[in-house]
């Protein structure tokens, strides 16, 4: 049955990331180089959408809280997000879309997944002395949440009510996408100043 | 054709529901440790073994939390594997169906092409330590694109929006210093 779930929602996630242009390297350049949010819009949207029928499926008893599964906060986590950020603009592809893109064809994708792959054995490879570091000690309450969610052990970094705040950020989310413009940098503004 | 954003938005936030409804959230980069795994222990079967309470590896990272990743490289028919290599054929169904990416734009990208010309050698070797240092980036932070700032920040997960933080405020500089010549 897992596997059945793993190819259904798998290919579904792939074929909408491929749809919205998500795994597409001009897609994702003018979105981070701000001439055009709408990909942006999308991402925010897909996240409000998904919190908001989460937490409102948990508080309906629908969605099994255990299902959730909530990631450590640790320095190397602003780290290495600075490092995909700058990885993501280069390439214009982030994992999941390069495996979206290198199914459609995308020569360059290959040549990305490649780089990952190398990427993360020198992870692997590394992954003793990044530790020694620090960089990998949890902060901010380790695993936590911005609110107290009931029914898990996720330390709230505060005691608001998870469930609540969680659909209450979830249609902020919502907000933002539609209030966010299409564009930031106007033509004319990204003319050399001669 | 390419949806509109909020269609696609709303698309996009059922495929993550569903992820987190019917299984747990949808994250991607661990699998491509996990198939560096797969190569390594077919090159060298002595990485990955069977112990009597799992798995362990002679990889330090491979070896941790209980060596997880251990299990996952030593059976890799298991959901989040195959979750990605089914976002593979996704991907390729759906351009197939509206039509394909065209030869030019498979060749170099249309933006890229704007700014730094139509050499594919060039191309691929800038997606090349684009794709390494995305990778590195994504472990050393636990998650990527869609484990942090997808899953995580729909979680309210403090560690997605430390993440999203981080990924955001190198990559817009990056790309508007890079992407000057709009296409």
């Amino acid at each position: 049955m897992e596997i059945i779930l793993a190819l259904v929602i798998g290919g579904a996630f792939g074929a909408v990331l491929d749809r919205i242009g998500a795994s597409s390297p001009n897609v994702i350049g003018r979105m981070l180089n701000l001439t055009n949010l709408k990909l942006m819009k999308a991402i925010l949207l897909a996240i409000g959408v998904g919190s908001v029928l989460m937490f409102g499926g948990q508080m309906l008893g629908i969605v099994d809280v255990g299902h959730m599964s909530v990631k450590t906060a640790y320095l190397g986590v602003f780290v290495g997000g600075l490092m995909l950020g700058v990885g993501w603009a280069l390439a214009g592809y982030c994992p999941g879309t390069g495996v979206v893109a290198a199914g459609a064809g995308r020569r360059d994708a290959f040549a990305f997944i490649a780089g990952g792959l190398l990427g993360a054995a020198a992870y692997m490879a590394t992954y003793p002395a990044v530790k020694a570091t620090g960089l990998l000690d949890a902060i901010l309450g380790g695993n936590a949440t911005l609110g107290t969610i009931p029914g898990t052990d996720y330390p709230g970094l505060t005691g608001l009510p998870g469930d609540t705040l969680g659909i209450l950020l979830g249609l902020v989310f919502v907000a933002v996408a539609f209030v966010l413009p299409e564009r930031i940098i106007r033509k004319d503004t990204r003319l050399p100043a001669e | 054709m390419t949806l509109d954003w909020k269609t696609g938005g709303l698309a996009l936030g059922l495929v993550f529901f569903a992820a987190v409804l019917l299984v747990k959230p949808i994250g991607v980069s661990t699998q491509f440790v996990i198939l560096d795994g797969v190569l390594w222990d077919a090159v060298d079967p002595a990485v990955v073994t069977q112990t009597e309470e799992g798995y362990t590896a002679t990889n330090a990272y491979l070896a941790k939390s209980g060596g997880k990743y251990a299990k996952a490289v030593a059976n890799p028919l298991n959901y989040s594997f195959l979750f990605v290599l089914a976002m593979l054929l996704g991907g390729a169904a759906s351009a197939w169906q509206r039509g394909g990416v065209g030869p030019a734009e498979r060749r170099v990208p249309e933006l890229w092409k704007a700014n730094f010309g139509d050499s594919p050698i060039k191309r691929y070797a800038a997606a090349f330590a684009g794709g390494f240092i995305v990778l590195y980036g994504a472990r050393l932070a636990g998650g990527c694109t869609s484990g942090h700032m997808m899953s995580g920040m729909m979680q309210t997960a403090v560690s997605g929006y430390l993440f999203a933080a981080g990924a955001f405020a190198a990559a817009v500089p990056t790309a508007l210093m890079l992407y000057k010549e709009e296409a």
